[in-house]
């Protein structure tokens, strides 16, 4: 583990010292929502209730791009009786809000996160598994080997 | 087999020049240096599957009996528009040809995107996210010999629900996640493999596939009685069925007669199988179950143990069917057509320089997935071989902990978890294809055992896992093979 962390590290030249990972959380079932619990890593790097707040503000997103209601069966039933061939023209609603939230993602970098040395990688991209945060080193400290 | 061997014994020969030559490690780089041929991310996918249409279309490695599939349809409704309509059109009314057509339209149009998309395939973990569930598993426990059983357990909805580790994919699996050892991929809200779709039905598939068959069924039923009353009002017009069918071969050339009867079997066989088989999966909409979840039945109460309710099902048929059927309609985690980035590419190249160069429709298999590939190249005469048989190394040099035979074994595992479906006249198709998989299973896994053991590369020696076709039970199946193979070690 630390062999290949070492040779990523020659590779990306960058001074990435750790990444946390913030996974799922499955007691509502299998709607998308991550941990708020705050990781110890970040201790030392960003306020706990800050931090918490994002979180909170991430799962709500997701939970209106999952919403069942009366827009969804719309949305729902204008596909099926078209043969789902509507998919391809429209952009669906969950689309949309994964939009909003990638917005939401760069925003929280650029005010919060970035000035702390950290950075939020949108879960989409991590195929909605985990909230990875990677927290930078200074550049001085060089973890070569 | 050999090729197998050699690699395996020679590392060293691993490292080959990648088929691309732009992307070799860039110690001093670190940011966008200018390739000469970007790749797109489902070249890159590791899963079983095949790509066409630049990713656009994703489908199962083996199609399956998808060509059957679309031959039959075509060829029955054909047959239909050929033979029954302009009869019908005269003597009953013009919208037969048009509410015929319609129907057609819906199946082929259902068809094609279940077989064309993503199920809801999740996407294998990061290396440092699967080191870092490591260091979770590791902390939390087990200081015995014996790995820790790596499950673990979530109260959804007042119910406990345990989440297994896939080993392949270095991942909790979300609840109601499967793994397809068909397609080698984890698959949220797996409902079961489909060989007549050739593509699994999971989350983001599911209505489509349900839309199919529903269709399918209208159709089939539709084309029988526009066949029989065809049939009928031309017996009531001469002298008895028999003579409509027997009518002057000047009128009714022995061609004709025969595509009639082709096409009256065709559909009343498909109107029995495919009726039950809507009836089916209606009912484990209505109840908001998967029929992975049926055939296991983990939700009702087979296991023994008491208070088992679903605990994804909202307790109203009408709500369960609209969150299945009309629910949003979530993305593909995939991203089959993005570019692979700059740091992708270096975690790509760390996994390839572990096994020899990929192709281009990309599979990074393990040996015993190779040979597997072999025994169902012979059953389907399909895929080419050697080529196939790739070394056995785990996907990331860190994780060494578990033994590189483990992914077969949860391909034998899911094997195992398909062999012993009930028999019921409704799950014919299902029924049909488990069969399919009893003989391949049994075979490949007798099979798969002796490669092993004469496989001098391996740690770990198998005995052949007894009788895979007659366990009684396949719920935790998966989980118990692979518990007792790790015993073995």
């Amino acid at each position: 583990m630390a062999e290949t962390h070492s040779l990523q590290d020659l590779r990306h030249q960058a001074a990435i010292a750790s990444k946390v990972y913030v996974q799922r959380d499955y007691n509502s079932g299998t709607i998308c929502k991550f941990q708020t619990k705050f990781p110890s890593e970040l201790e030392s790097r960003v306020d706990r209730q800050q931090f918490e707040e994002t979180m909170q503000t991430l799962n709500n997103l997701y939970a209106e791009a999952e919403k069942i209601g009366g827009k969804s069966y719309l949305e729902g039933c204008l596909a099926c009786m078209t043969a789902y061939t509507v998919f391809l023209c429209m952009e669906t609603h969950y689309e949309k809000v994964l939009k909003k939230i990638a917005k939401f993602i760069k925003e929280q970098n650029e005010k919060i996160y970035a000035p702390q040395g950290l950075l939020l990688t949108d879960p989409i991209e991590r195929g909605l598994r985990v909230v990875e945060i990677i927290i930078f080193e200074d550049r001085s400290i060089s973890s070569g080997r | 087999m050999n090729n197998c061997e050699y690699q395996q014994i020679d590392p060293q020969a691993l490292v080959t020049p990648t088929p691309n030559p732009t992307l070799q490690p860039q110690p001093g780089g670190g940011n966008e240096k200018k390739r000469d041929k970007t790749l797109r991310k489902w070249e890159v996918f590791p899963g079983k599957n095949r790509f066409y249409c630049d990713g656009r279309i994703i489908m199962a490695r083996q199609s399956g009996v998808l060509p059957l599939t679309i031959g039959l349809i075509l060829v029955t409704t054909g047959l239909f528009f050929v033979f029954d309509c302009p009869f019908l059109v005269q003597h009953l009314t013009v919208f037969i040809p048009a509410i015929g057509g319609l129907l057609f339209v819906f199946v082929a149009i259902s068809l094609l995107q279940t077989s064309f998309s993503d199920p809801g395939i999740l996407p294998r973990a990061t290396p440092e996210e699967a080191a870092d569930i490591e260091k979770q598993i590791d902390s939390s426990g087990s200081s015995s010999y014996r790995p820790p059983p790596r499950t673990k357990e979530v109260l959804i909805n007042q119910q406990v629900v345990k989440l297994k580790y896939c080993f392949t994919c270095k991942m909790f699996r979300p609840p109601r996640t499967s793994h397809c050892s068909l397609c080698d991929n984890c698959v949220e809200r797996f409902d079961h493999h489909c060989p007549w779709v050739g593509n699994c039905v999971g989350k983001r598939n599911y209505r489509f596939f349900y839309t199919f068959i529903v269709s399918l069924s209208f159709l089939t039923a539709f084309i029988f009685g526009c066949v029989a009353t065809h049939l009928a009002l031309k017996a009531q017009g001469g002298r008895g069925l028999m003579f409509a069918l027997q009518e002057s071969p000047a009128r009714y050339p022995f061609t004709k007669r025969l595509l009639t009867a082709v096409e009256l079997v065709i559909c009343f066989f498909s109107v029995w199988s495919i009726l039950g088989l809507s009836g089916f999966h209606t009912y484990l909409v209505a109840s908001n179950l998967t029929t992975n979840e049926d055939i296991k039945g983990s939700w009702s109460g087979k296991s023994g143990a008491e208070d088992t309710a679903n605990p994804y099902s909202y307790n109203s048929i009408i709500t369960n069917c609209c969150s299945v059927l009309c629910g949003p309609m979530p993305p593909s985690l995939i991203d089959r057509r993005g570019l692979v980035a700059v740091e992708a590419s270096s975690q790509t190249i760390a996994v390839e320089m572990e096994l020899s160069p990929l192709p281009a429709k990309t599979e990074i298999n393990v040996c015993s997935q190779g040979s597997k590939d072999l025994l169902e190249s012979a059953t389907h005469a399909s895929c080419p071989q050697p080529e196939k048989s790739q070394p056995v190394l785990t996907f990331n040099p860190a994780l060494i902990a578990e033994p590189a035979v483990m992914p077969s074994l949860t391909c034998g595992g899911r094997h195992l978890s398909h062999t012993t479906s009930p028999p019921d006249e409704r799950r014919q198709n299902h029924h049909h294809h488990n069969r399919h998989h009893k003989t391949r299973s049994k075979r490949s896994s007798s099979k798969q055992a002796t490669l092993h053991i004469s496989n001098p590369a391996y740690n770990v020696s198998l005995s052949p896992p007894a009788s895979p076709g007659l366990r009684p039970s396949h719920a935790g199946a998966e989980e118990r093979g692979r518990d007792t193979f790790v015993a073995l070690r």
